[in-house]
C-alpha cells in the first residue's frame, strides 16, 4: 500500500501537475497554428518571460507588503502578468510577425522569424536577470499538503504541494473559460471559422485582423499562466520554458494541430507519460518480488530522468502512425 | 439606376491581366447569369467586385459608390454576399454556426434572419445541428447560399451553385434562387449549366479571354444562333 502511495505522489500528482503546464502551453501553440498557419517557436520563451513578469510584481508586491493570507504572491500576481505578457505578446506580433504576414511570408519563414524572436527574448531575460535560478518562495514557504490514508499498516501520506493544487484550479477555469468562449461567444465562434477555412472567413465580412488580435490575448495570457505555474512547481530560469517547448509541441500535435481539446488531452497524456517513465517500478515489484520469475533491480525505470524528452517523441511517433492528424483530427500540414 | 455596374473593369492577380475590359450592369430584381468557357474569368469577375483580386482600370459601382478594390469586411455591411464555387462551408462547424458566421457584420438580432434561412431551406432547419461537413452536396449548398443571405445582403454572388450536383438536385437549387431572388435579393450567378441557368436569367453575359462577348436577357442569348454554336453547345 504504502508503495502505491509513492506511485501516486509520483506519478499521477507529477503527471497532473506537469499534464496542466503541458495542457496550458499547448492550447496556445494550437491556437496559434490554427489562425495564423505556423509553428511558434518562441511559445516557450513567452512562457518565461510570463513568469518572470509574474516574478518582478511578485517582488513589487512584497516591497509594498501586499500579501494575501494563504495564497502564494505568485498566483495573487498572476492575472496582471497575464495581462502584461498579453501586451508583450501583441507588440511581438506588430513587429516581427504582421510584417511578414503582409508580405505574404511562408510559414517556414514565420517559423525562423519565431526562433529570432525566442533569442531575443532569452537575451533579454538574460540581461536583466542573469543566467541564475530564482524561486517565487525566497520569502515565502511553499506549503506541502499531507493526506494520511486511513489503512492498517500505511505510514506513506498522499503528498501535494499548494501550488500545484492552484495550478489544477487555473487549468480547469482557463480550460472552461476557453470553452465557452469557443462555442458561445461570437468572436470566439469566428475563430474557429478562421481556423476552418481562413478564405470563408475573409468572405463572410469576418474581421480577421481581429481574430489575430484575440489569438494573440489568448495565447500570450495562456503563456503567462503556464510559465508561472511552471516557475512555481519548479524554479524560475531563463531557459525554463524552453526546455520544455518540445514536448508542448508534441503535444499540440498529438492532440491534432489547430484542436484545443486536443491540445489538452495531449498535453496530459504527454505528462502523465513522462512521469511515468521516469517512475522507479521496482518500488511497486518489490512487494511482489517473491512470486516474480527474475530479481527486482535496485532501480527500474522505463527511461532515466535525463532522457525523458524522449517520451515526447515516443508518443508523438506512436500517435501519429496510429492517426496521421492527431487524436482530435488537426491539420495535416 | 442599376444596382450594380461594372464599366470596363481591367484586373487580374498580379501578373498580366485576367479580365480585359468586362461590363454588367445589374437591377435589383435581376439574376444575371454569367457563362462562358474554362478560364474566361468568369470567377475572377465576381472575385473582382468582392474585392477579392486587384482591379488596376474601370469602375465598379454598387449603390452609386465606387467599390472597386475595397474588402468583404467593408462590402458585406453594403449589401454584398459572395458564395465561392469550393470550399464554401465552415465543414467543422454545425449549420447554425455557418449561418452565424454570415451574420458576423451584424449588431442587431438576426434570429429573424436565421428563421427565414429555414424557412426557405427547410432541411437544414433538421440539421442544424450537424457539422456542415457531414451533409450532402446539395444540402452543402444551402448552407453556403443560407450563410451568404444572412447578412441581408441586396446583392448575392454565386459562383457556379449547381456544380457536381445531379440534375435533380440543379433544379432544385435554380428553384431556391429564383425564390431569393422573388424575396427582393438581386442575382449574379456563374453557371455552366449554361441553357438552364440563362432561361430564367433576366440578364445574360457571355464572358471569353477576360472581355463580354455577348450581353442579352437570358432568353435571347439562347435564341441567339451565333451564342448557341459557340458557348452553349449548338
Ligand atoms: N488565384 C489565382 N492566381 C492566379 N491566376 C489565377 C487565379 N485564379 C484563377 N487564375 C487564372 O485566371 C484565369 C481565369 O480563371 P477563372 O477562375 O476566372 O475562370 P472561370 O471562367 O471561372 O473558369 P471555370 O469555368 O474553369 O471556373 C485562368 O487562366 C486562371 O488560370
Ligand atoms: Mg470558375
Amino acid at each position: 500500500m504504502n508503495e502505491l502511495i509513492f506511485f501516486f505522489n509520483n506519478v499521477i500528482v507529477g503527471g497532473v501537475a506537469l499534464g496542466s503546464i503541458y495542457a496550458v502551453g499547448a492550447i496556445g501553440v494550437t491556437l496559434i497554428f490554427g489562425i495564423l498557419r505556423f509553428a511558434h517557436f518562441a511559445h516557450g520563451d513567452m512562457m518565461t518571460m510570463g513568469a518572470f513578469i509574474a516574478f518582478l510584481l511578485m517582488l513589487a508586491c512584497q516591497a509594498l507588503g501586499i500579501s494575501v493570507p494563504f495564497l502564494p504572491t505568485g498566483f495573487l500576481v498572476l492575472p496582471v502578468a497575464m495581462v502584461l505578457t498579453t501586451i508583450i505578446a501583441l507588440g511581438l506580433d506588430k513587429g516581427f510577425y504582421a510584417p511578414l504576414r503582409k508580405r505574404g511570408a511562408k510559414p517556414v519563414t514565420m517559423l525562423i522569424a519565431s526562433i529570432g524572436v525566442t533569442l531575443i527574448i532569452q537575451g533579454l531575460i538574460r540581461l536583466f536577470f542573469g543566467s541564475g535560478t530564482w524561486s517565487f518562495f525566497e520569502s515565502e514557504t511553499k506549503q506541502l499538503i499531507r493526506i494520511p490514508v486511513p489503512l492498517e499498516g500505511v505510514t506513506r501520506t498522499i503528498n501535494f504541494t499548494q501550488p500545484q493544487v492552484l495550478m489544477v484550479v487555473c487549468t480547469a477555469v482557463a480550460v472552461l473559460a476557453l470553452h465557452f468562449f469557443l462555442t458561445r461567444s461570437r468572436l470566439g465562434k469566428a475563430m474557429r471559422a478562421m481556423a476552418d477555412n481562413p478564405d470563408l472567413a475573409q468572405v463572410s465580412g469576418i474581421n480577421t485582423k481581429v481574430v489575430v488580435r484575440v489569438t494573440w490575448i489568448i495565447a500570450g495570457s495562456l503563456a503567462a499562466m503556464a510559465g508561472t505555474m511552471l516557475a512555481l512547481d519548479v524554479q524560475l530560469k531563463p531557459d525554463l520554458a524552453f526546455n520544455i517547448v518540445l514536448p508542448i509541441f508534441a503535444a499540440a500535435i498529438v492532440g491534432g494541430l489547430g484542436q484545443s481539446y486536443g491540445a489538452i488531452a495531449g498535453g496530459f497524456l504527454i505528462g502523465f507519460a513522462e512521469t511515468a517513465a521516469i517512475f522507479n517500478w521496482s518500488v511497486l515489484l518489490r512487494p511482489i518480488a517473491g512470486a516474480l520469475p527474475f530479481e527486482v533491480p535496485a532501480t527500474l525505470a522505463i527511461v532515466p530522468t535525463e532522457y525523458k524528452l524522449t517520451v515526447a517523441f515516443v508518443i508523438l511517433v506512436v500517435v501519429l502512425l496510429w492517426r496521421p492528424t492527431g487524436i482530435f483530427k488537426g491539420a495535416s500540414s | 439606376m442599376a444596382l450594380i455596374e461594372l464599366k470596363n473593369v481591367i484586373g487580374g492577380y498580379g501578373g498580366a491581366p485576367i479580365l480585359n475590359g468586362v461590363n454588367m450592369s445589374i437591377e435589383q430584381s435581376d439574376i444575371g447569369v454569367i457563362v462562358g468557357p474554362n478560364g474566361a474569368g468568369k470567377s475572377t469577375t465576381l472575385k473582382a467586385i468582392f474585392g477579392l483580386l486587384k482591379v488596376t482600370e474601370g469602375s465598379i459601382v454598387f449603390q452609386g459608390e465606387e467599390i472597386q478594390n475595397a474588402l468583404p469586411d467593408r462590402l458585406v455591411p453594403k449589401g454584398l454576399s459572395f458564395v465561392p464555387q469550393e470550399k464554401n462551408v465552415f465543414t467543422s462547424m454545425s449549420v447554425e454556426e455557418n449561418l452565424e458566421m454570415g451574420a458576423f457584420t451584424r449588431t442587431d438580432d438576426f434570429r429573424p434572419t436565421i428563421e427565414w434561412v429555414y424557412d426557405m431551406f427547410p432541411v437544414l432547419r433538421e440539421k442544424r445541428r450537424q457539422p456542415a461537413g457531414e451533409l450532402s452536396g446539395g444540402q452543402r449548398q444551402m448552407v453556403a447560399m443560407g450563410r451568404a443571405l444572412m447578412s441581408k445582403p441586396s446583392l448575392l454572388l454565386l459562383d457556379e451553385p449547381s456544380a457536381g450536383l445531379s440534375p435533380r438536385y440543379v433544379l432544385e437549387i435554380f428553384e431556391q434562387i429564383v425564390k431569393v431572388n422573388k424575396a427582393g435579393v438581386a442575382i449574379l450567378m456563374v453557371e455552366q449549366n449554361a441553357r438552364q441557368a440563362l432561361a430564367f436569367a433576366s440578364r445574360g453575359f457571355v464572358l471569353a479571354t477576360g472581355k463580354n462577348r455577348f450581353t442579352g436577357t437570358g432568353p435571347e442569348l439562347i435564341a441567339d444562333p451565333e451564342v448557341a454554336k459557340s458557348f452553349l453547345g449548338g
